[in-house]
């Protein structure tokens, strides 16, 4: 215990002292130019408590003294974790589905909402995991195409009245449109440049968002645009239809999941065919994918089409949702976001990255409580996670090769 | 050697932007020949190889493939039309298993069984390939890597197979492994083999004919075993 004790001790103290040079800057300097000390050694002095605790649990745990109690609890998970792995997947399956089809039932306005977000932002995390993690090109710039959907859905059916069904495969369209204006001229980068290149993408996006008022109506958007409607059979004097708005948000959750569902039943497709095989060859080495058969213009331009394409679709439904748009919503740390939960998802695996955009999604409502001091619990939180699970929270499984149907 | 040869390049000239690379290179492999490519570092061999492939832009010149040009036709369409290469320094998928690198190998191809079929001949040329088929590219040694490499390039079914350099750092005992295994693909599929080596030795004793390459040109061409008895090239290559 010693011996362990005297390995990590160091490393204890410096990190503590870090911290504590962290904090500083950020509890002691306030804005009328006075320093103080008190509040940052007070809140340092609680979480040096309550890392103390762990730190000696640690070296209690590396030394082997709570092996009689971790033992069986490792044997226990192991063998709940085979059970679960021996169950057919549709069983877990269904039980997700089931969970979210009750989920706005058995919860209040608020915690729905927030989950219409989280399934929007899947398909917007997915779309760039079929450019960001299977095609390893860095695009900082994806919600450059989430706006540019919700922008045809906003601007066809304010200003000529086009109903949401018209404009969903339009919104679609446009961002494809929009993927293949930034892939074409860009697929001879890589790397660096190509992340420099998407990130002004997204910019000029926004700014034309912005700018082009007689369009867009500038930075004070667009107000009133109608929600989903739907065709719904009335048995009043015979059999007619009527407009059924979609306005209840418990409707329109519905909606995000059946979106989000098809996103995910659509890049799990992707990810294990033909396509997939290709792009992950040109993420690996692209002109060993071109020495071996791959067409990669042809496959990188359809990467950034389909990506577009899921975030264009999101994009309209974010605009019925809102029933409005402002370019306020598109920003540069908006495609960050998407992309963090990307990274944190472990790249390269479709449940990891759901998990992604959960996590930072309700993980900052839920620090709403911690108020001033949320983003930092945030920050803490994904720099534990980065360090507990360097290759993302679920970390991708390696295709069986036969499973590869074609 | 009267036949037609499968493979010709015609005073090709090609490199990179003001480096010029090759300049005036002609060259004829035959269908079923082993041909080396030897020469120094920096000589052009992979440039060569890389013009064939459509990688490097042709800049002057021609080559022929089975009697058509390939000038125009884009990298991606050679493997179906059955020529493929292993470039120098392998260039596996490194974080795709040994069972996926060798699937993109049949990219082009969708003849499903077959390739099941095929992938099982590539383990049983290379057995150690078979054992870690579900290991990472990226994680084998040097020798399986090129015995990936190679293997990789045997799935497009190649007519003709251009190889760069398989012995680079490679412990005498695998480079036999791989030669034998060379040979034996000349002769039991009726490859034909376009070998770049800086080995001048191993090469020219596994090859038919040889080409030595200087500074982006053709300066000798001769049946293998007279260049590995011709004093200048032992002089230059075998360090004699
Ligand atoms: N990507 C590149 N950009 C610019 N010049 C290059 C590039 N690749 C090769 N060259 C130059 O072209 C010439 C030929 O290079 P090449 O790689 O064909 O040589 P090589 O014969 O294969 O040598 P080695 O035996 O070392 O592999 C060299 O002078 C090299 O510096
Ligand atoms: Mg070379």
């Amino acid at each position: 215990m010693i011996q362990e004790f005297k390995k990590i001790w160091k490393q204890y103290a410096i990190t503590m002292l870090w911290l504590l040079g962290l904090l500083w800057p950020l509890l002691g300097i306030h804005p009328d130019g006075t320093l103080s000390f008190k509040q940052t050694v007070n809140v340092w002095s609680y979480i040096f408590a309550g890392t103390f605790i762990c730190f000696i649990f640690y070296i209690i745990n590396k030394s082997g003294n709570f092996e009689f109690f971790t033992k069986p609890v490792v044997n226990t998970s192991q063998k709940l974790g085979d059970i679960v792995q021996a169950m057919p997947s549709w069983i877990w399956k269904s039980a997700l589905l089931i969970g979210a089809i009750i989920y706005p039932i058995l919860t209040g306005r608020y915690p729905t909402d927030v989950v219409i977000n989280v399934l929007l932002y899947i398909c917007l995390g997915l779309g760039l995991y079929v450019v960001v993690g299977l095609a390893g090109m860095l695009d900082l710039g994806h919600i450059a195409f989430y706006g540019v959907g919700a922008y045809t859905y906003a601007i066809l059916n304010v200003q000529y009245g086009i109903g949401f069904w018209v404009c969903f495969p339009l919104a679609g369209l446009t961002a494809c449109i929009a993927g293949c204006i930034v892939g074409y001229p860009t697929l001879r980068m890589r790397g660096d440049y190509l992340a420099i290149v998407t990130l002004g993408f997204g910019e000029i996006v926004r700014i034309i968002l912005n700018n082009w008022m007689s369009l867009t109506n500038g930075p004070n958007g667009i107000l009133g645009v109608k929600t989903i409607g739907i065709l719904r059979p009335v048995m009043e004097n015979g059999l007619t239809f009527e407009i059924f708005w979609v306005k209840k948000l418990e409707y329109f959750y519905y909606f995000a999941l059946a979106l989000a569902i098809l996103t995910i039943i659509a890049v799990t497709r992707i990810n294990f065919s033909r396509i997939g095989r290709a792009l992950e060859a040109i993420r690996e080495d692209e002109t060993a994918a071109e020495l071996m058969g791959v067409n990669t213009f042809y496959y990188k331009l359809l990467a950034y089409a389909m990506g577009a394409v899921f975030a264009g679709f999101a994009g309209a439904l974010f605009a019925a949702r809102m029933k409005f748009v402002s370019p306020e919503s598109f920003t540069f740390l908006e495609s960050v976001m998407v992309l963090s939960m990307v990274v944190l998802g472990g790249m390269s695996s479709i449940p990891g990255i759901i998990l992604g955009v959960i996590a930072l999604i309700v993980l900052p409502e839920v620090f709403r409580e911690l108020e001033s001091y949320r983003m930092l619990v945030f920050g803490l939180t994904m720099i534990i996670m980065m360090l507990f699970r360097p290759s993302g929270l679920i970390a991708a499984k390696r295709k069986k090769m036969m499973e590869t149907k074609s | 050697m009267s036949a037609q040869p499968i493979l010709e390049l015609k005073n090709v000239h090609s490199g990179y932007g003001s480096i010029k690379a090759l300049k005036d290179v002609s060259l004829k492999i035959y269908p079923g020949e082993v041909v080396a490519i030897i020469g120094a570092n920096g000589a052009g061999k992979s440039t060569t190889l890389m013009t064939i492939c459509g990688i490097v832009p042709l800049e002057k010149g021609d080559i022929f493939y089975n009697g058509a040009s390939v000038k125009n036709i884009a990298p991606e369409k050679l493997p179906p039309l059955g020529l493929c290469q292993v470039p120098e320094g392998r260039r596996i998928f490194p974080r795709l298993t040994v069972e996926e690198n060798l699937i993109l190998g049949a990219f082009y191809r969708n003849d499903k069984p077959e390739i099941q079929r095929d992938i099982e001949h590539v383990y049983s040329l290379f057995p150690v390939l078979g054992e870690r088929n579900r290991q990472k590219g990226g994680t084998l040694s040097g020798g399986e890597q090129q015995m990936l490499a190679i293997g990789r390039a045997l799935m497009t079914k190649p007519k003709v197979l251009l190889l760069d350099e398989p012995s680079l750092g490679l412990a005498p005992i695998i480079i036999h492994q791989i030669f034998d295994i060379i040979a034996d693909i000349n002769r039991n599929q009726g490859t034909t083999i376009l070998l770049v080596e800086q080995n001048a030795n191993l090469a020219l004793q596994a090859a038919t004919r040889g080409y030595v390459l200087e500074t982006g040109q053709i300066t000798l061409e001769d049946k293998a075993s007279s260049l590995l008895h011709n004093p200048e090239i032992r002089k230059a290559y075998l360090g004699e």
